[in-house]
């Protein structure tokens, strides 16, 4: 009889951990600290997620996994928590999205007068969840997971203390939520009657054989357990919640979301889908096909409609714009139902994730630096940006053609082009299309955008000319968000020059 | 030459321009800096375009004109190996000439924007722009892959949208935006196309996709990809009734922007047509050439109606539209002679690419040189009551404009009259397997495409470089303010056009120097790339 007693392999654990060891040592910290030197606390979190971040060195070679199950009863090897390259990667954008968000929140901290210790220790506990997600292999640990990345995120759309707004938003967001968490758990409590496991692998292996009276529960657990994972990647018809989340966000928080949120959301999909339900392909990819040609087509309608002189209007643009890029991350995901190899068509949905998170939270953080003096946030403002901060306008402008899709954001054309292939490959012909519509659709409001950068500011004309003459706080940009906005834009640009970089994990079998 | 020196000599030329563009954003270095930064920025522009220039003459030298079928100075280098994509360069007779164009044509207008620097906002960002649409078109000449090709299709479209947007004359913001929305709208299909050619046949290369010449794709793909490929270009060409944008960005371009978009960058769309289309997907050619041809008659009888409606008196015919629309009518020719896919026609279409570029990039210039001495290019306040009396006022002026127009009307012993003739001779008797009497027909309907261009460019000729006689009465009453001292060609603008003339003449008189280098490679991409 082999020993019941597991041995925990710390290192492979510890981006997770780290990340959630840093956001206790936050929560205490806090108490000591005086309200001047509250900014220390900004500076412990973000070396906790470098250092979580310098944890995943070490596990490199992706073979390493542990809380597996042991006895002499188990035919399959079935880990709680495997860190494959898969996991590493989707930690790497888990925590580089995290890293991002708090160089962005460092501002907004200090302007909105947040709590700093409640919100720091939120975000790294909503990191740490996140960055367990991709290594968990069992669906309790999914779930626990996934929970712990959304609930300190409610908290965290609600912290804006006063503003009716926030605690609206948190509200919708919290209880549509809840309601696909719930929605979900009896998803898994089906499967696991179906299958009685609640490992990946051996509910793959159940699924093979379920009794054919328990067919109708198992398919029905199935659909459900997606359904919360839809949810958290935005998916159309579980997309309502988006927009006013995100206006009435922090900002910083509804980059998060919008990158961290969805890489959440999508890595369950993909876990679920390719390691547990192969043999449900039939029913997973058409539903995924469907939602993904949905979803992108809500999103990019939507955002088109959006006006640009009302309040909020460029959060909202890019809260739709997210909406319709959840809908390209979830094609390579349907093409893994439909071809004969799932794993690879996973990769190109990564990399996508990876280009999309980069330039998504370069957007976000020119938003927030436009929103400090302009804190209506209309499309509109952005009228002149050229004249009044060149740099932040050219970053924009790049990150905008990145997501958009055109030179010279080569990379987010390439992204497009590897999405593009999974679903020529699997013969998704017609979603091919459909993306092809909604690409074109995105253009539109993308550069309608970036052409608003470009023209001349009314008002700015006479002022803007003579350089340094400015008004001072329009031009002085805070360093955490110049270093935030920096940091994006060289990864953008990396990446066009080299797209190789992200784009081999397309060719790669990642799971 | 060595062949390292020649590769050497292609990447540099795509890359400069690139290179010079980032440098143009930089402060000058001291020793630089010119009597001012406006100045120094717009030397700069000219320094670069003229090595680009001096390379691409030197590659043209060093290349082999013994066998243009083969391709030469050849890079390929693995580039994002997860999706097949190579940098993959390399020059044939096809493109040779098409690149020399381009990087004439950039240098010419560096070197005019130097002395007459559009009106806009900073010269900084106009030469950047100007460089960056040089490295986008230089490398869709250049380059040998289908999605670098398509990456450097799109790279021209945003330099392009900001110098008519931020340079152009009236209406720019609603000509810009068209622009871009129908060039993008197109290159969407196309991607889509050239997807499913690089997908179903295994490779993005176009050398092997050109080998294969198509036997990998089932005749439904080729169908499918000629249909999504060609909507792409058919749109930048721009082929009749996809051409609508042309006209509007064309009169609110910039002159330079106007000689580059009619220059160079309709050139992008025909060229596509001849490297991708009619190796690639011969089966899809073939299906598709008779519906080609007849929108290509279609735009050539319709672009010259349209001319005669703007030059008629009283029609407040804008000259740059009119050129514009003349456009229309030119690439009409070069499209029917790709659709008749005999060597003869597509020899033709290359050689009325290139004439077309030389020829419509100084009528450009010209209206450009008129509407800033005059302050308008609406032909009847230029014309008056009698006609605008170039020819007395400016006489230099008048008769560049008249040899303009006669070169672009076709007169023998110019450039214009051997690409449109070969055209038609390749319509007169098509490919195997094409309708005759269908080509017939439309050899026909171009022939009297000619003769209405004859009739609207001999219309603006009388119209602007005659007339004059002016009753001395009106003309003291004001009716002609900048009457008598009308500046004739500036030293500058001698520089700058003087060269398109020589080639236009030059080609005229000795289309063997063209023909030759086009025609075996010609040859080879028909005969199935090998």
């Amino acid at each position: 009889m082999g020993s019941l007693v597991q041995s925990v392999d710390w290192l492979a654990i510890a981006p997770p951990t780290v990340t959630a060891a840093v956001a206790l040592v936050v929560l205490v910290v806090d108490l000591f600290l005086p309200e001047d030197r509250k900014p220390l606390l900004g500076r412990i979190a973000l070396g906790g997620l470098v250092l979580a971040g310098l944890s995943l060195l070490p596990l490199l070679r992706g073979d390493r996994s542990t809380f597996c199950l042991t006895g002499p009863d188990v035919a399959v090897t079935a880990c709680s928590y495997t860190a494959d390259h898969f996991t590493l990667v989707i930690q790497l954008l888990v925590l580089g999205g995290a890293l991002l968000t708090g160089l962005l929140s460092v501002g907004a901290i200090a302007d909105s007068k947040l709590p700093a210790g409640e919100y720091w220790f939120l975000l790294l506990s909503s990191a740490a969840g996140a960055a367990l997600l991709p290594a968990s292999r069992d669906l309790a640990t999914l779930v626990v997971a996934l929970e712990v990345a959304s609930l300190p995120a409610f908290a965290l759309v609600g912290l804006r203390r006063g503003d009716r707004r926030s605690s609206e938003a948190a509200l919708k967001f919290f209880l549509s939520s809840v309601t696909a968490t719930a929605v979900t758990l009896l998803g898994v409590s089906f499967l696991y009657a179906a299958t009685g496991t609640l490992h990946l692998t051996e509910i793959a292996d159940g699924l093979g054989h379920v009794d054919p009276r328990l067919a109708v529960l198992a398919k029905a657990g199935v659909a459900l357990t997606l359904v919360g994972f839809a949810f958290k990647t935005a998916a159309v018809p579980f997309h309502f919640w988006v927009p006013d989340t995100y206006v009435g966000a922090p900002l910083p928080i509804a980059a998060y979301l919008s990158v961290v949120g969805k890489a959440v959301g999508f890595t369950g999909i993909a876990l679920v889908t390719v390691v547990a339900f192969p043999s449900y392909a039939d029913v997973w990819g058409p539903a995924l096909a469907v939602l993904a040609a949905l979803t992108m087509t809500v999103g990019n309608v939507a955002a088109l409609r959006q006006r640009p002189d009302r309040k909020h209007s460029a959060v909202r643009l890019l809260a739709w714009s997210s909406v319709g890029q959840a809908g390209y991350l979830l094609v390579p995901l349907a093409a893994a139902g439909y071809s004969g190899d799932p794993s690879r068509a996973v990769g190109s949905t990564v990399a996508y994730a990876l280009m999309y998170a980069a330039v998504n939270l370069g957007a976000f953080a020119v938003v927030a630096l436009v929103a400090r003096t302009r804190p209506d946030n209309r499309i509109t403002d952005y009228r002149g940006l050229t004249s009044r901060n060149p740099l932040a306008a050219l970053a924009h402008a790049f990150f905008l053609l990145c997501l958009a899709g055109l030179p010279p954001g080569v990379i987010g054309l390439f992204a497009k082009v590897t999405v593009f292939s999974a679903a020529v490959d699997a013969g998704l012909g017609w979603l091919a299309v459909v993306m092809a519509v909604n690409v074109v659709i995105a253009l539109y409001y993308y550069l309608q955008w970036t052409a608003v950068l470009f023209k001349g500011g009314r008002e700015e004309t006479g002022e803007a000319l003579p350089a340094g003459a400015t008004t001072a706080p329009a031009v002085r940009v805070p360093a955490t968000l110049g270093a935030a906005i920096a940091l994006a834009t060289a990864i953008g640009v990396v990446l066009s020059g080299a797209p190789q970089l992200v784009l081999r994990f397309a060719s790669q079998a990642l799971l | 030459m060595s062949h390292t020196v020649m590769q050497l000599l292609l990447a540099a030329i795509v890359v400069l321009p690139l290179l010079g563009a980032v440098a143009a954003l930089l402060p000058a270095p001291p020793g630089l800096k010119g009597t001012s930064p406006e100045q120094a920025v717009l030397r700069h522009g000219v320094t670069v375009t003229g090595v680009v220039l001096a390379l691409s003459v030197a590659l043209a030298a060093g290349f082999d004109h013994d066998h243009p079928a083969r391709m030469q100075a050849t890079t390929d280098l693995p580039w994002i190996p997860a999706l097949g994509i190579r940098i993959h360069l390399g020059v044939d007779g096809i493109s040779l000439p098409l690149l020399v164009l381009t990087a004439l044509l950039t240098f010419l207008c560096a070197l005019y924007s130097y002395f007459k620097m559009p009106s806009g906002p900073s010269p900084k960002a106009f030469v950047a722009l100007l460089l960056v649409l040089e490295t986008g078109t230089l490398a869709t000449f250049a380059v040998l892959d289908l999605m670098l090709f398509f990456l450097a299709f799109e790279t021209v479209l945003i330099p392009m949208y900001f110098l008519i947007a931020r340079w152009g004359g009236e209406g720019r913001e609603r000509a810009s935006w068209r622009f871009i929305l129908y060039t993008l709208l197109g290159s969407v299909v196309m991607l889509l196309g050239l997807l499913l050619v690089g997908l179903d046949g295994g490779t993005f290369d176009m050398v092997a996709l050109a080998t294969d010449n198509g036997s990998s794709l089932s005749h439904t793909t080729q169908v499918i990809a000629v249909l999504a490929i060609g909507v792409g270009l058919a749109v930048k060409a721009p082929m009749w009734p996809l051409h609508s944008w042309l006209p509007d960005a064309h009169t609110a371009a910039p002159t330079v922007g106007s000689v580059l978009l009619a220059g160079v960058l309709l050139k992008m769309g025909t060229y596509g047509f001849v490297r991708i289309i009619l190796p690639v997907a011969p089966d899809g050619a073939h299906t598709f050439a008779p519906y080609l041809g007849a929108f290509a008659a279609v735009g050539i009888v319709y672009g010259s109606l349209v001319c005669i409606a703007l030059a008629r008196k009283g029609a407040k015919g804008d000259l740059k539209r009119l050129i514009a629309y003349s456009s229309v009518g030119h690439m009409g020719f070069v499209l029917l002679g790709i659709a008749t896919l005999t060597p003869t026609g597509v020899n033709g279409a290359l050689f009325a690419n290139v004439a077309h570029g030389l020829i419509t990039g100084l009528l450009f210039f010209l209206v450009g040189a008129i509407k800033d001495r005059y302050g308008t290019s609406d032909l009847d306040s230029l014309a008056g009551t009698t006609g605008a009396a170039l020819y007395g006022r400016a006489p230099r002026l008048g008769g560049l404009l008249a040899f303009g127009a006669v070169a672009s009307l076709g007169l023998p012993g110019l450039a214009g009259f051997w690409g449109e003739m070969l055209a038609m001779f390749g319509s007169f008797r098509p490919a195997d397997g094409l309708s005759r009497p269908a080509f017939l027909v439309f050899m026909a309907l171009a022939g009297l495409g000619t003769l209405l261009t004859a009739a609207y460019l001999l219309i603006v000729v009388r119209r602007v470089c005659m007339g004059g006689d002016v009753d001395p009465a009106a003309e003291k009453a004001g009716l002609m303010p900048d009457g008598p001292a009308l500046a004739d060609v500036r030293r500058y603008e001698f520089a700058a056009w003087s060269p398109l003339v020589a080639l236009t003449v030059l080609a005229g008189l000795w289309p063997a120097a063209l023909l030759g280098l086009t025609d075996p490679a010609v040859q080879q991409l028909l005969a199935g790339g090998n």
